[in-house]
């Protein structure tokens, strides 16, 4: 029962005999080679599933007979970054320590590849802006325990400190309390009362400068010096510095003086390549502001 | 709703019979091949300029050369993808500065739009790449296998040696010009001769050989083989444009005021002895054959036609034969049709508030494109406080805020500048690996035409006098000019 297509009169063409509102659909036929492109990217997806991996199976996929695996890629980017940096790392070798930073470039990448090592395993103890926590001294003050010199850090993140490697720093703050240790409970009181003035920290009541001072250079001045100053040879900290590692309240120093300290760092020399510890050193150096 | 319905159809009784889609009326349409015949005429002229001008900018540009001093590009247009930088004769654009493309682009519709107010689809009848590939590639099919008559009796019958012979010349020129189309294209992203040479001795990058390939293929198959249908089934811009233009725009239209009735020459002279009206169209079809969409002009705007012009010169030259005004087909409107119906004057209201709007808005953005050109700074800095930690007091209980500072220089010229910062009394500043100071602020030197990113330390002595957070402002001054920038931050004191 086909009826005659309706002839639109402005045009003059057929329509579809679809009608909205009295509005009424021409028709307008598609071109061809719409329809041949559209055939062919079907003839294409099938070339795609031949070529690359595509039909998940029951444990496994189609791999498809290129054998592409996007992991290949990353593999392939990492290995050309590696090619890249070559030149650089190599430069990096080269250069002494000390000239490390009057190269712009160097130094840009040194900073670069000393951070994202700081992150990787540095952070976990000196937390990832290097500002420490008890214990873990902060990286950023200009308070080095051992040396804020670049050659002092490069020394400390490549042999450590208090371990087993001969190369490692070595200094042990004795404890002086105890029943048979060098200080009464109440001489350690004064000693600690001593230490908090020396950095500007008020002192308890019926203190006796004195004693404590006479207490100081008999039993500490041998390694943190007359002046309280530190000894950097043997890690001694600077008394007179605002930043204490262990804290500064009275509790904690009696605490100090009476058990001692000794806080270990691992060596890192062994672990990563001489680069990277070159890298570690030219950032932490940058972070203190260096000495 | 089947409700509305039954009421609906009840009110007017059984509804109208849905006609059946005819099994013979095929959904989809083959392409009817266009032969279009040459035209001589005034459009035509300035057609063929535009043609040659266009063309010949998109060639030979690359190769034009523009001093910029030692170690620079001495390529008056060039993208650098290398290393980010655009450069337009005596402009040089850095990837931050990208809003000056965003502008160009917002001026490069807006003119669009203007010339679609003034006189309709200018655009693609004259300069749109499709057009101009396009008429180039039909005057070379021309001009191989000859005119509109000529080719449409070849096609007719069958192939004979001479006739391959003639179509494989023609595509084969046809994709030596899209294959220089796509050459050309690679030359504006790297210096053009060393390209040209390495293209030839195949030491050119992949990309280049691959962006040549895809060019080739594009303008081969887009201006040879697809041609109009590019126009009437692919470009969006048609459509938009339809919603651009108002009555006034002057468009490409039959004047069927004149023209009609439409008779033949002899019914014509027929009718006006008898007193009856004859229009001035004698239904030649040169409006049509000329076409390159193939339409007819005579009924009216439509998609169809890109407004190239060439039915007019076309029907100018009958007009001149058969001895009537010129101007049947000619650039109007249907309100001066309805005018002339009505005995009433022409108007050609080229200044209205649409077009003066358009006009405004484009000096506007190309003042404001200018300004920012002419006060564009050849020095930048950027100053970024840490964010962890903000602050660090120091063994004699100052405080220390770090920033990573970053100096752009964009001048052709190694420069030197002192970082200094004011607002900030009895502060230290130093940065990391520069050890040349002037007084105590730090000399930092920064490379030709490049950014030097430096972490820097600022110190104050009695952070107790601070307020918890006080404004400092970096400065930076290059030595020998004097020339100054400054930024401002933070120093957190506790
Ligand atoms: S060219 Fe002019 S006269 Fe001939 S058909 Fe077209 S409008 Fe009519
Ligand atoms: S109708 Fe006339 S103006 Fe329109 S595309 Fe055809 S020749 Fe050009």
């Amino acid at each position: 029962m086909a009826v005659q297509p309706e002839i639109d009169h402005a045009t003059g063409r057929t329509t579809t005999g679809h009608e909205w509102d009295g509005i009424k659909e021409l028709n307008s036929p598609l071109p061809k080679w719409w329809l041949y492109i559209f055939y062919a990217t079907i003839v294409w997806s099938v070339g795609y599933w031949i070529v690359y991996p595509s039909w998940p199976l029951v444990t496994n996929y189609t791999k498809g007979v290129f054998g592409y695996a996007s992991r290949q890629d990353v593999t392939r980017e990492l290995d050309a970054l590696k090619a890249l940096r070559a030149e650089r790392a190599g430069a990096l070798a080269r250069t002494p320590l000390e000239d490390i930073a009057k190269d712009p470039t160097l130094l840009t990448f040194a900073l670069a590849q000393g951070k994202a090592a700081f992150g990787d395993n540095c952070a976990p103890c000196h937390g990832l802006s290097a500002t420490g926590s008890p214990s873990f001294p902060n990286l950023r003050d200009d308070t080095w325990l051992w040396g804020g010199g670049i050659a002092d850090i490069h020394q400390t993140i490549a042999f450590g400190i208090r371990n087993a490697d001969d190369r490692s720093r070595q200094g042990p703050m004795p404890g002086l309390g105890g029943p048979n240790g060098a200080l009464k409970p109440d001489e350690v009181i004064t000693v600690a009362n001593f230490v908090r003035a020396l950095s500007g920290l008020p002192t308890r009541q019926g203190y006796d400068p004195a004693k404590g001072k006479e207490l100081f250079a008999n039993n500490c001045a041998a390694c943190h010096g007359d002046e309280g100053r530190g000894n950097r040879e043997m890690g001694a900290p600077n008394l007179t510095s605002r930043n204490f590692l262990y804290g500064s309240d009275e509790k904690t120093i009696i605490e100090t003086i009476n058990l001692g300290r000794g806080g270990v760092m691992p060596g890192w020399a062994g672990r990563l390549d001489e680069t990277t510890v070159k890298s570690l050193a030219v950032y932490v150096h940058a972070l203190g502001g260096g000495q | 709703m089947s409700d509305i319905l039954a009421s609906a159809t009840a009110s007017k009784g059984a509804p109208p019979p849905v006609p059946d889609f005819p099994e013979d009326e095929p959904l989809y349409e083959s392409r009817r091949e266009i032969y279009q015949q040459s035209v001589k005429g005034r459009l035509r002229t300035i057609k063929w300029a535009v043609l040659v001008g266009c063309l010949a900018v998109y060639y030979f540009l690359p190769f034009l050369r523009w001093y910029r001093g030692p170690n620079q590009p001495d390529q008056a247009v060039l993208v650098d993808l290398a290393n980010n930088r655009f450069y337009f004769f005596f402009i040089e654009i850095w990837p931050q500065e990208i809003y000056y493309f965003t502008g160009l682009l917002v001026m490069a519709s807006l003119v669009l739009f203007l010339m679609n107010a003034v006189a309709g689809r200018v655009w693609c009848g004259y300069l749109c790449p499709q057009t101009v590939w396009t008429d180039l590639f039909t005057t070379v099919e021309r001009w191989v296998e000859g005119d509109r008559r000529e080719r449409m009796m070849a096609d007719a019958q069958p192939m004979t040696a001479a006739k391959i012979g003639r179509k494989t010349l023609k595509h084969f020129l046809w994709l030596m010009i899209a294959w220089w189309t796509g050459g050309a294209w690679v030359l504006y992203f790297a210096d053009a001769p060393t390209l040209v040479k390495d293209l030839a001795t195949f030491q050119a990058p992949m990309v280049a050989y691959v962006w040549i390939g895809i060019l080739t293929f594009t303008t081969y198959s887009l201006a040879g083989l697809m041609k109009e249908q590019v126009c009437l089934y692919m470009c969006p811009w048609p459509r938009i444009q339809a919603a651009l233009t108002d009555q006034y725009a002057l468009n490409v239209t039959y004047r069927y005021d004149r023209g009609e009735p439409r008779l033949s020459m002899k019914a014509a002279a027929k009718a006006r002895e008898a007193g009856e009206p004859a229009g001035d169209c004698i239904d030649c079809r040169q409006c049509v054959v000329v076409c390159p969409t193939g339409v007819d002009i005579r009924d009216g705007a439509q998609l169809g036609c890109i407004q190239c012009g060439l039915c007019i010169d076309a029907c100018n030259s009958v007009m001149t034969k058969v001895n009537r005004p010129l101007g049947l087909i000619a650039y109007d409107n249907d309100v001066n049709i309805d005018r002339r119906r009505q005995g009433l004057d022409e108007v050609y209201p080229i200044i209205r508030p649409r077009t003066l709007a358009y006009a405004a808005l484009i000096a506007a953005v190309g003042l404001v494109m200018i300004y920012g050109l002419m006060t564009r700074s050849f020095t930048d800095l950027s100053v970024l406080h840490d964010r962890n930690p903000l602050y660090v007091q120091l063994s004699d209980g100052s405080v220390r805020n770090s920033y990573t500072v970053r100096i752009l220089n964009k001048r052709p010229v190694h420069r030197i500048f002192v970082l200094a910062v004011d607002e900030l009394p009895l502060a230290r500043l130093t940065a990391v690996g520069i050890s040349m100071t002037a007084g105590d602020w730090p000399v930092i030197d920064v490379g030709p035409d490049s950014t030097r990113e430096v972490i820097v330390h600022l110190t104050a002595q009695k952070p107790a006098d601070l307020p918890p957070s006080s404004r400092v402002t970096f400065r930076i001054t290059e030595l020998g000019t004097g020339e100054k920038v400054s930024m401002s931050d933070h120093f957190i004191s506790r």
